[in-house]
């Protein structure tokens, strides 16, 4: 059979069952062996938005997302979703198409060096030279993307070879001599940190999106469990352990709570589990955390101690550590009473500093405000895809999330235009729950033209707008650190919303709905999201509303303002 | 030698373990000994880890190994510089990387090959042909008004070599990085 037929192979036997990505010159015959290989594609209208779709369907699901792109521009379009699956470690395999050999070199019409241009920024990468490597490297992508810390994984195939005949036989091992992830975690080690944690006087459980790549919430639930360990979530692991249980200090880092931050600053011991201590989180980082010391848990050896020096570190698989963690501290003596001032402090944190915003007044729609009813309309159930900005920060601080994978977006590279594209493939993959993007004005621009993909597809995303005609977490900045100079940043100069958000849905074969009244938020949500199909929610909010507290950026995490 | 399937040249990495092996010194050159598969890229994906993370490389030579699926990088960095188990961490999360080993000088014999062109006049030549003897280099071109010599050893000779013939007009000088071996029978 011609190699890309045993691309098809390889693909079902992984169980793929979905695919996205944009036929091209230097594709075409992977697209013909797609044609009777009965697996669902969805065609989408930019690369960018397969490869952000690959990713949503990833994180929704826990399985591999798949983009397929062709040469030149086609994976040129793949890089940013390359980058951000990297920066999340988002499992997902991108294959590409590549000119034929005979041009490899010469510059050839849509030729790139895809290796090259991908290479600081995937997990591993694959140029085929001869067609008989092709199922190999199809299944070692999968196992590279998906086991150890999972990333991205790409897979370029030169269009000769991609339809030359091989004698296909079916690959059943994987052999990877150099890629042996450690995920037992070492028993010693295990047993050191639970005496820690035992004798720690004001311990916090500091958990990352590792907690849900490693499918871990349970573990770290019975963990919790075990004694009355204080939890924090960076954006990353929102939902690994539910917002409304009391253990919650909500989320930390520069628009997190100030308990959580204030928490992690008095804390004596910080157990950090599949997070890596992002600039985001730790503010100045020499005067992060001062008085603790770090427990690390992590897949990847190299996280460790990268950022904060670890005291107890253990390499090995989150659900693996946590079971026997929670193992070994249950059998230890522990003192139940020795956790109470430390509550005490958190309790007083918390009726001190709620998150709050002000709207008793006027009829503008605050943006807080969306969010509250957005929550409510959804009873915080379902799936929530974001974009980037103030939006973004405002839906992790006032949405609840209680369950792991029900809430996607771009955590390392902070890519506006991802929350469209994946939500697109967060539904493709959940198809039975409620999906909602979150979105700006100046996001979903980067990648509205994926409503045309949904609409076709009759993939049934609702998307909800916060409309303040502005860049706004740039123009927050530039507010708080630039003296007001707003340095174009104002995407409707003449005061007229641009573009009319309600007409682009249906010009798309979507429903576009304006929402102008804060009193009927939530029914009018409720509404929108028992419409049939696409749905783009259109709702002004108030211009210039910041997101706050804040930890202003190169500042200590207990400096917070606002 | 390693083979390419044998499940023990992945070392164990966490802290303790790389504090027990030593990989945590700082302050001194460090030698790196990689073993890498030998396919393509893989020589651009070191390079490029070390450009993107800001880590310098000092010297680097890569050749074969016994086995031909295996090839050897030696690579000299300074530990000073670089949180060193920061550096191989990183390197072992490179999927072609078999084994990375930090060596430790006393246990080790590490040569480089140089060769100097000097310019040399008259007087000068019987001079430099006398250090070269010293230094039991050899010397493979006489011109008319210079001298090529080739010397092999650690880097401090060669260091040391370099100070004596520069002063009497060094034309040009190249050194081909370290490559190090253990000692003992055990493989490096």
């Amino acid at each position: 059979m011609r190699a890309v037929d045993a691309v098809m192979e390889c693909l079902k036997a992984e169980g793929v069952d979905v695919v996205f990505g944009l036929p091209g010159g230097a594709n075409i015959p992977t697209y013909d062996a797609l044609y009777d290989a009965g697996i669902r594609h969805v065609l989408v209208r930019h690369e960018a938005g397969g490869g952000h779709a690959a990713q949503g369907y990833a994180k929704a699901t826990g399985k591999v997302g798949v983009c397929f792109a062709t040469s030149g521009p086609g994976a040129t379009n793949v890089v940013t979703p390359i980058v951000d699956a990297m920066m999340d470690s988002c499992p997902t395999v991108f294959i590409t198409g590549q000119v034929g050999t005979h041009l490899l070199g010469t510059d050839g019409f849509q030729e790139t060096d895809v290796i090259g241009i991908t290479m600081p920024a995937v997990k591993h990468s694959f140029m085929i030279q001869h067609p008989t490597e092709v199922p190999r490297a199809i299944h070692e992508a999968f196992h590279l993307a998906r086991t150890g810390r999972p990333g991205p994984v790409v897979v370029d195939i030169p269009v000769d070879l991609s339809r030359a005949d091989i004698d296909y036989e079916p690959v059943t091992d994987v052999r990877l001599p150099g890629y042996q992830p450690t995920t037992e975690g070492n028993a010693k080690q295990i047993r050191q940190a639970a005496k820690a944690l035992a004798s720690a006087r004001r311990p916090v459980l500091y958990v990352g999106g590792g907690v849900i790549n490693a499918n871990a919430s349970e573990e770290l639930r019975e963990l919790a469990a075990s004694d009355r360990f204080p939890v924090t979530c960076t954006l990353m692991a929102l939902g690994a352990f539910p917002a409304p249980h009391e253990q919650w200090l909500g989320m930390p880092g520069m628009h997190g709570t100030r308990t959580a931050n204030y928490a992690m600053d008095e804390a004596d011991l910080i157990c950090c589990i599949g997070a890596r201590f992002d600039d985001r989180v730790t503010g100045k980082l020499s005067e992060f955390a001062p008085r603790a010391k770090f427990i690390h848990i992590d897949i990847d050896p190299a996280e460790i101690s990268k950022n904060v020096p670890a005291h107890i570190p253990i390499v090995g698989d989150a659900k693996k550590v946590l079971a026997k963690l929670t193992a070994e501290y249950r059998a230890l003596e522990t003192d139940a009473t020795r956790l109470d001032a430390w509550w005490q402090r958190i309790r007083d944190w918390q009726s001190k500093h709620p998150l709050r915003f002000d709207d008793t007044e006027g009829t503008e729609i605050r943006p807080q405000r969306v969010i509250q009813a957005l929550y409510e309309a959804t009873g915080g159930e379902g799936i929530v895809a974001t974009d980037i900005g103030q939006h973004q920060m405002w839906t992790a601080q006032h949405f609840h999330f209680s369950r792991p994978r029900t809430w996607l977006q771009s955590g390392g590279l902070g890519t506006m235009g991802f929350g469209l594209p994946a939500a697109m493939g967060a539904k493709v993959g959940k198809p039975d729950e409620l999906v909602v993007c979150v979105t700006g004005d100046g996001s979903i621009q980067m990648n509205m033209q994926e409503l045309s993909t949904c609409a076709t597809e009759g993939i049934d995303v609702k998307t909800v707008i916060l409309n303040n005609g502005y860049l706004g977490m740039v123009r927050q900045w530039q507010e708080l650190f630039w003296e007001k100079r707003y340095s174009h940043v104002d995407l409707r100069p003449d005061t007229a919303p641009w573009p009319d958000f309600v007409k682009l849905a249906e010009a798309h074969g979507a429903t576009g709905i304006r929402l102008e009244d804060k009193t009927t938020l939530v029914d009018d949500l409720k509404a929108a999201f028992a419409t049939p199909g696409p749905v783009m929610v259109d709702v002004r909010v108030t211009r210039e509303e910041n997101v706050y507290p804040m930890i202003a950026p190169g500042a200590a995490a207990r400096d917070m303002v606002g | 030698m390693a083979l390419v399937g044998d499940p023990g040249t992945k070392e164990l990495l966490s802290l303790e373990e790389l504090e027990a092996s030593g990989s945590l010194r700082t302050g001194r050159k460090h030698v790196l000994s990689i073993l890498v598969e030998d396919k393509p890229g893989v020589l651009t994906r070191i390079a490029g880890l070390f450009a993107r993370r800001g880590f310098n490389i000092d010297t680097l030579t890569v050749g074969p190994t016994d086995d031909d699926r295996i090839s050897r990088i030696t690579l000299t960095l300074d530990g000073a510089l670089h949180p060193i188990d920061q550096v191989t961490k990183q390197l072992h999360k490179l999927i072609n990387v078999l084994k990375i080993r930090d060596l430790e000088p006393a246990e080790t014999v590490a040569r480089e090959l140089a060769m100097f062109k000097v310019a040399v006049d008259g007087q000068q030549r019987a001079e430099v042909l006398q250090i070269c003897e010293i230094f039991r280099g050899k010397v493979v071109d006489v011109g008319k008004r210079s001298l090529i010599m080739e010397i092999t050893g650690t880097t401090d000779k060669i260091d040391a070599f370099d100070r004596m013939v520069r002063p009497f007009g060094l034309v040009e000088m190249m050194r081909t990085g370290e490559i190090a071996i253990s000692r003992g029978r055990a493989e490096t």
